[in-house]
């Protein structure tokens, strides 16, 4: 399994000039890269989801948590509230910052759909792993845009410090509705 | 005195990244109204446009959820800390927004109801213009299954049927009118689809469906529905969704009972988890031999449908894993479990199954047509016969209420359940034709009857049917 990540899977590229300069570098060490695919792998063909920890879009740490959801894990991912205050606490504890999410789609492209898009907080960084047949394969990193029409891809480096960086995805905007 | 409400940490950047805010107020709706106009940035993420909360902000008082208190009506005590505690969901069914087809103006005046429906709404309506279904047979089950889903405005149908309408279809295949008599099934349902529903898109397939032409046929689509009225198509269509990893939305109807479940998701069982084997063939009347009530493919066809839209939306917990059982009679609806069957030939973990097998031969049907017996005679060589002075017994083996529609005068009814029992009413000695609606149930009778020692009996081929065609056409046919 290769901690290169792929393409933003047939994402709609945007040639706005704008838009390009609101995505952010997204960086996640081939660790927490790898744990993140191997959860995904493991939960197939459910959904699983987790804490991103980290500070300034630098990913340090992730934290698996359970997906909650009565809605059918195959399709959905829920953090239980009390699960979201642990993590908050964990973050304080560490002196590290909730970045954000991680979850996993399984048989779907690593794109945000428009559920993930209405149920999205701002700042968070979102990853999403898609899982295809089992295998983890493209692993994307998105934003809310302030507005909440849509969201931003970032770029997401998958990097250990001090060696060079590896980029995947371009700027890409799923507009809302 | 003022009240302190802990921001997470996706909402700091709005408050200056402190991680509480001190406001004063009575109640949670007072305390979050006052904490937005501060930092006017949080509203569009704790509240809709229409000023409710969002579903996913949970609003603790102290420790305690305010959907269980008095929501945001929650009194405050001064002291008491309010926390914003962000849910954190997601999910990667739903199609991604830009690839759903757009509803015009006119489309949601249609659907408006649909649209009112949170399960449903914008999203639910374009995933149900966006869907592709396939109804197997345009008949009992297929016709309520295909008005709703036009009705329903899902995008694209496609029906699989070969028949012609025939008068005797019109009790309960609404889906064809009187004018329609004798036409094909498939263009009576494309006029009458159109005429409901012209923006959705028909797609007819007018062949017998087998296992030559039923894989590039269902893989077209997403979703199958299995209308059908035998058993070598149901398990046809069973395998082939199998195979193509589609759900089989599975209905039948026989006299005043039926049956609903959904098939062949990846979780669920299929159709031979449940029955793994076919009835013999002969003992499970079709509905033609053994009557339907009219109105219960309509029920059964409604239930169809409604698991096809839960799907297609995503809403609900489908029928997979249950099967209905629908007493028309008694008017009761009762549930039962079914199991994935890991050894099941098709779907379980070590399948012998991979491609489509003949299905004809599966269920004991034989495809050559049944040989002509020495023990056959004719309607017209019977006529000739009675004619010239014999006097047969003529036995009918049919049910009662046939009797009661038509008949060759002076024959002796035995239904063929009770033959066994009332043989000894018969004289072996004397000449016999058996008869009953067309001819294939009597075959039996003249095998059973030969096999006790009656040396002359015959089958009258074509039954009682050919005999109204072709000798009394002045008695009603069925």
């Amino acid at each position: 399994m290769g901690a290169e990540a792929e393409g933003a899977g047939g994402a709609s590229r945007t040639a706005d000039p704008a838009e390009a300069a609101e995505a952010r570098r997204v960086v996640v060490p081939p660790g927490v890269a790898n744990a993140i695919r191997l959860h995904a792998a493991e939960a197939y063909p459910n959904e699983c989801c987790g804490a991103l920890f980290g500070n300034d879009a630098v990913i340090t740490e992730m934290l698996r948590l359970p997906n909650v959801t009565d809605e059918g894990p195959r399709r959905r991912f829920l953090v239980l509230p009390a699960d979201y205050r642990a993590a908050e606490a964990h973050a304080s504890e560490t002196g590290a910052e909730l970045a954000g999410f991680y979850h996993s789609h399984p048989d779907h492209p690593a794109r945000p759909s428009r559920y993930d898009l209405d149920h999205a907080w701002p700042f968070f960084i979102y990853v999403i792993v898609s899982v295809r047949n089992g295998e983890p394969r493209d692993m994307t990193s998105w934003r809310l845009r302030d507005d909440r029409s849509a969201f931003v891809a970032d770029v997401l480096i998958v990097q250990e410090a001090g060696i060079g960086t590896r980029e995947s995805g371009e700027t890409a905007s799923v507009p809302g509705s | 005195m003022a009240n302190k409400i802990l921001i997470p940490t996706p909402l700091r950047p709005y408050t200056e990244r402190r991680d509480s805010v001190e406001v004063e107020g009575r109640t949670v709706g007072e305390l979050l109204g006052k904490l937005t106009n501060r930092h006017e940035g949080l509203r569009r993420h704790l509240f809709t446009d229409e000023g409710r909360l969002r579903t996913f902000v949970n609003v603790y008082v102290n420790d305690e959820d305010i959907r269980y208190l008095q929501k945001e009506q929650t009194p405050v005590e001064p002291g008491d800390v309010v926390s914003i505690v962000p849910s954190v969901a997601g999910g990667g069914d739903t199609e991604t927004v830009e690839s759903l087809p757009a509803l015009t103006n006119e489309e949601i005046r249609r659907y408006s109801r649909h649209l009112l429906l949170p399960e449903v709404g914008i999203e639910g309506q374009r995933k149900l213009k966006a869907a592709r279904v396939l109804c197997i047979g345009a008949g009992g089950l297929g016709s309520p299954v295909a008005m709703y889903l036009a009705a329903a405005g899902v995008g694209t149908l496609g029906l699989v049927d070969f028949d012609t309408v025939d008068v005797s279809n019109l009790q309960r295949q609404i889906l064809h009118t009187t004018h329609e008599v004798g036409r094909s099934k498939l263009e009576s349902a494309r006029r009458r689809l159109n005429a409901l529903n012209p923006d959705v898109r028909i797609e007819t397939h007018e062949v017998v469906l087998s296992s030559a032409n039923a894989l590039p046929i269902l893989e077209q689509y997403e979703y199958v529905i299995d209308g059908t009225d035998n058993f070598p198509t149901r398990y046809l269509v069973n395998d082939a969704c199998v195979l193509l990893g589609k759900p089989n939305i599975y209905g039948s109807v026989f006299r005043f009972e039926g049956q609903a479940s959904v098939f062949a998701t990846r979780e669920g069982p299929c159709y031979r988890c449940l029955y793994p084997e076919p009835p013999p063939p002969g003992l499970v009347p079709s509905c033609a031999e053994g009557g339907v009530l009219g109105v219960l493919p309509g029920l059964i066809g409604t239930i169809q449908a409604t698991e096809t839209i839960k799907l297609i939306i995503g809403a609900g917990t489908p029928l997979v894993g249950r099967l209905l059982l629908f007493d028309a009679l008694a008017m009761r609806l009762r549930e039962v479990k079914l199991r994935k069957d890991p050894d099941c030939p098709v779907c379980g973990t070590n399948p012998t199954i991979r491609e489509l097998i003949d299905y004809e031969q599966f269920c004991g049907i034989s495809h050559e047509p049944a040989a002509v017996s020495e023990h056959d005679m004719t309607p017209r060589e019977l006529k000739a016969w009675l004619d010239g002075g014999a006097q047969p017994l003529l036995l009918d083996v049919r049910e009662p209420q046939e009797y009661a529609i038509n008949r060759i005068p002076g024959a002796f009814l035995v239904p063929m359940s009770d033959l066994p029992r009332r043989v000894v009413e018969l004289d072996a000695a004397r000449p016999t034709v058996v008869y009953c609606k067309v001819g294939e149930r009597s075959a039996r009778a003249v095998e059973f009857l030969r096999g006790l020692g009656f040396h002359d009996v015959r089958n009258l081929t074509g039954g009682v049917r050919r005999w109204v065609d072709e000798i009394d056409p002045s008695q009603p046919s069925y």
